[in-house]
């Protein structure tokens, strides 16, 4: 049987304030080393997470947010954010980080791994995947 | 149908862990398969023997241990958010210098691949949570 799935992280989560967030992003790297064909949506308070300028000094917590910039490297370079929850926050794609990858498709070129979608084509991207975790 | 479960609450504070163990006794009733039974975030509280609710309350834990026990379950308690809430068997005991353990019968501590195994051989994996 084929072992290779859709599988889709959805992050629905303020990066701090509860561990749902640091610890979705430890399956996710630990899934890497699975070889399915992976994907994450970031929609509601969960666009924070991948938010540029994160300074967590004054909280007493890790900064978890550069371990973000490490997904490409693990071929996770299907990251979606939903639109309306960007715009509901006042926010737009110059406020997240910038998640990159190296495409071996394409001579390796380095390439943007966020792509901002309206919550009508997030739904057609769901109805694709096999496995579905939400945190 | 074969069924993957994740349990992302702690026993009382959150109808997860109950809500899962009514899924997981209709889908057995209905004959359908359960792979494995994982645990992660505050959902490893579901593991310790330690759990004592008052009398007239329902014991989540020991209703995971027996149905465990009646349908062969495989309970997973992950490792690494184990650690952090003090969920601990006697491996981890061991590897960590700690004075006793705390797992319930019928549950292992076990790695996060395990989650994403179920995700490849269930035909559907169930999240419990918010």
């Amino acid at each position: 049987m084929s072992d290779i799935k859709k599988f889709m992280y959805i992050n629905t989560k303020a990066p701090y304030g509860t561990i749902y967030a640091w610890e979705s992003l430890e399956v996710v790297l630990i899934g890497a080393a699975f070889e399915q064909e992976v994907s994450m949506a970031f929609i509601g308070d969960g666009v924070y997470q991948i938010a540029k300028g994160q300074d967590t000094s004054d909280l007493g917590v890790k900064n978890f947010s550069p371990t973000y910039s490490a997904l490409g490297d693990y071929d996770v370079n299907k990251i979606y954010v939903e639109k309306e929850s960007l715009e509901a926050r006042g926010l737009t794609l110059d406020d997240l980080l910038g998640l990159k990858y190296e495409d071996e498709d394409d001579d390796w070129a380095e390439k943007d791994s966020i792509r901002v979608v309206s919550s009508t084509e997030l739904a057609e991207i769901l109805e694709q995947q096999e496995v579905v975790f939400s945190f | 149908m074969k069924f993957g479960i994740q349990i992302n609450e702690g026993p009382y504070n959150h109808e997860a862990s109950v809500s899962a163990l009514n899924f997981v006794r209709a889908a057995l009733d209905a004959g359908h398969e359960i792979f494995r039974v994982f645990f992660y975030h505050d959902g490893v509280n579901n593991g310790t023997r330690y759990t004592t609710p008052p009398q007239d309350d329902i014991n989540i834990v020991n209703s995971w241990s027996e149905l465990a026990e009646k349908h062969n379950l495989d309970l997973v308690v992950c490792v690494a958010a184990a650690q952090r809430r003090g969920i601990v068997d006697e491996g981890e005991q061991e590897r960590n210098g700690k004075d006793g353990n705390n797992i319930a019968p019928g549950f292992r501590i076990s790695g996060l691949g395990q989650l994403i195994e179920a995700g490849i051989q269930s035909d559907r994996l169930v999240v419990f949570g918010d």
